[in-house]
């Protein structure tokens, strides 16, 4: 092979800047003005005396990029023939590692919040074309200017629908040990919610600048995360408030069904602090008593690999799904429908979110409210009839959220907060009896049916 | 270049129709039948007529345990099968019957290794239905690439480092990138009758240039396949294992 430095030529790219040069290979940057955007070029240590396992993430990490597209991974240019010249050239994403930003120090609540919601949506992204990352870090997470994260390095990755080179290289089948999940350490590959659990790692980093299960250097080391009770954050960092803590610890449970289900549902709890139903992972103050981790210890003993699970399906079973509801006409007829149709759909699947969302125009405009309501007023009255709305539907608070939004146009808001949250699927009313004489066309329901980028289920009121 | 890769058509002449038309439109540009051309369907003249015509313009055959029945006795078979096969004797013209006889039982180019069952004992039919045995059949093989059916599913076994095999259950109609840097092993499944529950016909493209492996399912009027069954007096079973994919 020949010999790499800034100034050669390797199929066209002239290389750059060595960027890193680490024990698994080296960073170039890549000059190429024609692809538009930055790029940078991976070179592994291959040869006599490197190990094999530099080969097989790279050909892994060759073989899922091409697949994956969104601003949440380096977009893929080109790969060199591993038996020859083995290279990868991508996008070179410009931006503060996470690992950088950790190294001065624990953040504030809010901007833990911010990040990890940014992470938990480059996550949603990955979840939704089939991949897990498996190998979350700092350092595989960078900031970029808009505040939007993006992932990197995907050499220990999953895709299910290429063969998992991976799969049988035992010596692999875990990450990185402080960020990695209890079911990676029993040798699974195929969990996303692996993923949420190296978020919750992050997060708890983030929070309090430690980490919940140290840095452990043997394999009886990381499977103590199947079972140890990792100290509650806010017994380290007093000032996190109890939401920040329930996050974190739900999304550390050693067993991944009782973490988050998707990836979606994280980032919206961290952007909607208020909406969080709180539990006992709130209000730890300590560890377990030594009962209760004996109890969690005997659990984890018999814990074995789980069976496969595929990305997509998991987001297809945890849907997001927000419906539309008009609080300022309280006698619609089409509520009722809304409400049996919105029934319906939830039915299909028990790990749902319901947003409920109401649009209001900006300003005091509420019938029958007197002249008293003020902003704040008419804000808190729609509230209440939001959630009368949503009463007969009996959903457990940790599954509903109430939003009142104040706006001029109830499309574009609806359309924002479907796209910010992940929605999957937008129920609302199609135009009311009283607004038939306008044109389809120009209603609410038919711009957001134009517009939406998830599915949108209009529902109209038949006869009572 | 892309190669088609079609095996166990098993005399169903409306499957393979429709998975040629399908590699056609898909960029095929050679040919090649991993055995079993008859066996269970109705049409084992048609079928050895089209497959001979695809043979005399560069296409590759292989014989399988069917196609080589025709010629000498299996008594491994069970009473349906033998039904099937003495009946497909009959209907068969010498010419055919000839041409399976004189097919190899494996065929190299370059580094791809095209053979009905396992490469290990290609004349003992062994079904490559694990990772064991489809390491076995690679080693034997001495190549990057075996293409096999006779077990009438679709797989993809792939070495890991070590020496140790794994399976993989392809999506169809999804390119996987198989390497060259290591060893793959495709089944690529039954054009005439599909076990997997799903009547859909099923084989693979394999592009050689850009080292990519595709797997296919094609509908085609299987409704129609199976009533020729039963109207040429053959075993219902077979029918219905073409009417059901099972």
């Amino acid at each position: 092979m020949q010999r790499l430095e800034p100034g050669s030529e390797i199929d066209g790219f002239r290389l750059g800047e060595c960027l890193h040069s680490g024990a698994q290979g080296l960073i170039f940057r890549v000059a190429a003005p024609e692809l538009g955007f930055a790029a940078m070029m991976k070179v592994p240590r291959v040869g006599p005396g490197e190990p094999a396992e530099n080969l097989i993430s790279f050909e892994t990490e060759a073989m899922i990029l091409p697949a994956l597209a969104g601003p949440q991974v380096p977009r893929f240019v080109a790969a060199g023939d591993l038996a020859r010249t083995p290279y990868l050239v991508t996008e070179w994403i410009e931006g503060e590692s996470l690992d950088a930003k950790l190294k001065r120090g624990p953040l504030a609540a809010p901007e833990a919040a911010r990040i990890g919601a940014a992470i938990a949506d480059a996550l949603h992204g990955l979840h939704q074309q089939d991949a897990i990352h498996l190998d979350l870090k700092p350092d595989n997470v960078v900031l970029k200017a808009g505040g939007e994260v993006a992932l990197i390095d995907f050499g220990l990755a999953h895709h299910a629908r290429y063969p998992d080179l991976l799969a049988e290289e035992k010596r692999f089948a875990a990450g990185s040990a402080p960020y990695v999940s209890p079911e990676q350490v029993l040798g699974t590959r195929s969990d996303p919610r692996s993923d949420i659990f190296a978020l919750g790692v992050m997060l708890y980093e983030m929070a309090t600048g430690e980490l919940p299960f140290g840095v452990p250097a043997t394999l009886a080391g990381l499977r103590d995360r199947l079972w140890v009770d990792p100290v509650p954050p806010r017994a380290l960092a007093a000032e996190l408030p109890p939401w920040l803590q329930e996050v974190i610890l739900r999304c550390l449970e050693p067993h991944a069904e009782e973490r988050y289900q998707s990836a979606a549902h994280v980032a919206f709890d961290l952007r909607h602090p208020e909406q969080i139903a709180l539990t006992a992972r709130a209000r730890k103050t300590g560890r377990a008593g030594l009962p209760a981790q004996l109890a969690r210890w005997w659990r984890a003993r018999g814990a074995r690999r789980a069976p496969r699970l595929l990305p997509k399906a998991q987001v297809a079973t945890t849907p997001v799904i927000m419906v539309a509801v008009d609080t300022t006409h309280a006698n619609d007829p089409r509520q009722p429908f809304l409400q049996r149709a919105t029934a319906q759909v939830l039915s299909l699947s028990r790990e749902y979110r319901l947003l409920c969302v109401s649009v209001i125009a900006a300003g005091p405009v509420i019938e029958g409210a007197g002249a008293a309501g003020d902003a704040a007023g008419a804000h808190l009255e729609h509230l209440v009839r939001l959630r009368h709305w949503a009463e007969p539907l009996r959903l457990p608070p940790e599954r509903q959220s109430l939003h009142v939004i104040e706006s001029p146009s109830p499309e574009r808001a609806l359309l924002d907060f479907a796209r910010r949250n992940h929605a999957d699927l937008i129920l609302l009313g199609a135009p009311a009896p009283g607004q038939q004489a306008l044109a389809w066309w120009r209603s609410v329901a038919s711009g957001v049916t134009a517009h939406a980028r998830c599915s949108v289920y209009v529902v109209r009121a038949g006869h009572e | 270049m892309a190669i088609a890769l079609l095996s166990d058509v098993h005399s169903n002449l409306e499957a393979l129709e429709a998975c040629l038309r399908h590699a056609r439109e898909s960029g095929a540009a050679r040919y090649a039948f991993l055995g079993d051309l008859v066996g269970y369907g109705a049409d084992p003249q048609a079928v050895v007529g089209t497959v001979r015509r695809y043979a005399a313009e560069g296409a590759l055959a292989v014989k399988g345990n069917h196609d080589e029945a025709m010629e000498k006795r299996a008594g491994y078979m069970n009473e349906a099968t033998k039904d099937s096969v003495a009946w497909t004797r009959e209907v068969l013209d010498g010419a055919h019957k000839g041409y399976l006889a004189a097919l190899p039982l494996l065929v190299r180019e370059q580094d791809i290794c095209f053979v009905h069952a396992s490469a290990a004992f290609p004349a003992r039919w062994d079904y490559v239905d694990g990772p064991g045995a489809a390491k076995r059949s690679a080693e034997a093989a001495q190549a990057a690439y075996v293409f096999c059916g006779h077990v009438h599913e679709q797989l993809l076994y792939f070495e890991s480092s070590q020496g140790k095999w794994s399976a993989f259950h392809p999506t169809p109609g999804r390119a996987i990138p198989v390497s060259r840097r290591r060893r793959w092993l495709a089944v690529v499944g039954s054009v005439g009758q599909p076990r997997d529950g799903k009547a859909a016909a099923a084989y693979a493209i394999f592009d050689a240039t850009r080292e990519q492996l595709t797997f296919h399912r094609v509908a085609y009027d299987h409704l129609a396949a199976a009533r020729k069954i039963r109207q040429a007096g053959l075993p219902e079973f077979h029918a219905f294992r073409v009417e059901r994919g099972v």
